[in-house]
């Protein structure tokens, strides 16, 4: 099976803090890591090669450094890694993404699966997967939380709904995101260090994979952002005091409204 | 990209402060911009001498006829024999939309059996209800649901498309908004038509809820935003007002899907869905073991709440994952929601913080939680718990 995982450089959240001074974001010391879902998207590819056979390559758009992700994703197992940089793809919003990494994909050529982690924790929108699937004219299924069975031909899957689940039946190309109750991602091997270390990573730029220009970045972005603003403070904020007992009068006091 | 005039900088330093991505450097008086710029823009707002402009380059896009699109559609989601309740909530931001715009307000409707969804759309405020009822709606698929409402949504050209970001609408609304070539905002909390030039301005939470985006589609159409369950209101249900409801009949090759939907399993009814809970009652890693959570439930129950949980505790395979609230679990914006034993890591807020009521809990009273609550009560929770349960039951028993 030839599997294609999309993986984004993100910040850190766990390193990020709120000043509370300025109301805007402390970024020293804030490392950049593999998005966490897409550490589950990239394990769910590896565990189906060791599986099925075949192989994972891993792509990524992002600024030179995005680099690292994939090397650390071919220390976890992925075969090969394909950086998509370009300064024209600054300033990319979903569908100008999804233009660029189905663009790239076609550049690459034939894959049977794509996996997308559910979405970036720097963005969240969760939409640059179903849009890929719809550019590439292929089905997709999103937050798949288990792969029951997977053969050359079809694949039978659990997606996570609101209030349950549903279990899937598709065959080949397919793209698919997943949750993190997937798999538990691995971490790296020594021997998958050294060949990471020795990978050659190769690189797509605008060119490379044929962009119209109008498609891709800034331009190519319908949405645009006009106005960015700290979060509205919320109303006053009380600290109980008393005794246990004091205060869980009070608490109850004031929760009344919601006691119906 | 980002320019920079030189020329007009004072070299004050307040982009560098602003900026959310950290990607610019003061280096020998002037803004360097790296390459972890996306342009978010919040330096140019953040300027006090206008020295930031983003150069959109060369290239433009085709854009839209916009005159030719007009009209308030909302996506009515319908799974399992009910209407979900963030369909009618949509219908009240959108009656508000189309007010402004002075243009009509559409329903869009699509299941299986769905009775007198229709009227009751209707009475929630649609002047129309496209209706597509059909058993092979009856599962949830993303081609075949994206290919009637993107039809749908270029035969009739709305200017705006509205759908609740759950499971099933973040799942197929970016497919169609890749379809139709609209820009598309994700998971939005404030809506309102900015009155100069009637756009819609979409306003959500980015990078984890620190900040907030207002974000516009000036060039495409539909303006298409998904909204967060439990942030808009309903309107009051009124059996008087008038409606158009018109049946829609897809053929049969669109109600096909490429994938199959075998089994559709439903967890304890009504328990796991936390986004449409008017209560959460959260239990965190202060609770220190799994039966923590039976103090949880009891609560809950006395409360009429559901159950919900940090990542530190899902992670521990104390609850299952469908209960995480946060970043990397759900938002939820509940009229009450009480953190218990929840220390209130920035990620674990920004799935909470548009909440209502915040209440917490927790024996450390530096426990950031406290910066986010409106009430906070320090102590034991396995202290305070039981003597809260037995006073709300006195309550109600009154």
């Amino acid at each position: 099976m030839k599997i294609i995982v999309c993986v984004k450089q993100v910040p850190d959240a766990k390193d990020v803090r709120l000043d509370p001074e300025t109301n805007t974001l402390a970024r020293e010391g804030v490392e950049s890591i593999m998005n966490p879902y897409d550490q589950h998207a990239l394990e769910a590819g590896v565990s189906l090669k060791e599986e099925t056979g075949g192989e994972v390559t891993v792509i990524t758009m992002g600024p030179p450094q995005a680099e690292d992700v994939l090397r650390q994703a071919i220390a976890c197992g992925a075969d090969n890694g394909v950086l998509i940089s370009d300064r024209k793809f600054a300033g990319a919003d979903t569908w100008a993404t999804s233009y660029t990494l189905a663009r790239a994909i076609d550049t690459l050529g034939d894959f049977d699966l794509i996996i997308c982690g559910k979405q970036a924790i720097d963005g969240d929108t969760a939409q640059v997967g179903p849009g890929l699937a719809m550019r590439l004219e292929i089905p997709y299924a999103t937050c798949i939380q288990k792969i029951r069975e997977a053969e050359n031909s079809s694949i039978v899957m659990e997606r996570m709904m609101d209030d349950g689940y549903d279990v899937l039946k598709s065959g080949f190309p397919l793209l698919i995101s997943v949750v993190k109750d997937i798999n538990h991602p691995r971490v790296p091997s020594l021997k998958g260090k050294m060949k990471a270390k020795k990978a050659e990573i190769r690189t797509l730029s605008a060119e490379d994979i044929g962009a119209d220009p109008t498609c891709i970045g800034l331009p190519g972005s319908p949405t645009q952002v006009v106005k960015v603003f700290p979060p509205e403070p919320r109303g006053e904020r009380a600290i109980l005091t008393g005794t246990v007992d004091e205060q869980v009068e009070q608490l109850v006091e004031r929760l009344k409204p919601y006691l119906v | 990209m980002l320019r920079i005039d030189e020329n007009t900088c004072i070299g004050c330093g307040i982009c560098e402060e602003n900026c959310p991505f950290g990607s610019i450097e003061m280096v020998d008086g002037l803004p360097v911009v790296g390459d972890s710029c996306n342009l978010c823009g919040a330096c140019v707002e953040a300027c006090d001498v206008e020295a930031l402009t983003i150069d959109k380059g060369e290239a433009v896009k085709e854009k839209d006829d916009l005159d030719a699109y007009s009209g308030v559609w909302v996506f009515c989601e319908f799974a399992r024999g009910t209407l979900a309740p963030v369909a009618t909530e949509l219908l009240g931001i959108g009656r508000t939309l189309a007010d402004d715009r002075r243009v009509p307000l559409t329903a869009v409707l699509m299941g299986y059996q769905t009775g007198e969804s229709a009227s009751k759309l209707i009475g929630h405020g649609a002047d129309r209800v496209y209706r597509v009822d059909d058993s092979a709606l009856e599962m949830f698929t993303d081609d075949v649901y994206e290919k009637i409402l993107s039809d749908l949504i270029i035969a009739h050209k709305p200017e705006v498309v509205l759908a609740g970001a759950t499971a099933i609408g973040r799942s197929f609304i970016p497919g169609v908004a890749t379809t139709v070539d609209a820009g598309l905002t994700a998971d939005c909390t404030r809506l309102e038509i900015r009155q100069e030039d009637g756009i819609l301005l979409q306003t959500r939470p980015a990078f984890g809820g620190n900040i907030m985006a207002t974000i516009v589609c000036p060039d495409t159409r539909p303006q298409m935003a998904t909204v967060r369950p439990k942030v808009m209101k309903e309107l009051p249900f009124d059996s008087q007002r008038q409606g158009e409801i018109i049946d829609i009949t897809p053929d049969a090759e669109k109600l096909t899907s490429r994938i199959e939907v075998l089994e559709s399993v439903t967890e304890q009814q009504g328990k796991v869905n936390i986004q449409e809970s008017d209560i959460l009652v959260s239990g965190g890693r202060g609770l220190e073991n799994e039966k923590g959570f039976e103090l949880i439930a009891k609560l809950a129950e006395a409360l009429g709440a559901k159950v919900s949980a940090s990542r530190a505790v899902v992670d521990a395979g104390w609850i299952p994952y469908p209960h995480q609230v946060g970043q990397t679990g759900k938002t939820v914006a509940p009229k009450l929601y009480i953190a218990c034993g929840i220390s209130g890591a920035i990620q674990h807020v920004a799935g909470m913080q548009s909440s209502e009521t915040i209440v917490a809990i927790n024996r450390d009273e530096d426990a950031p939680i406290f910066n986010v609550a409106d009430f906070g009560v320090v102590g034991d929770l396995y202290e305070v718990i039981p003597k809260l349960i037995d006073k709300i039951e006195e309550k109600r028993g009154q």
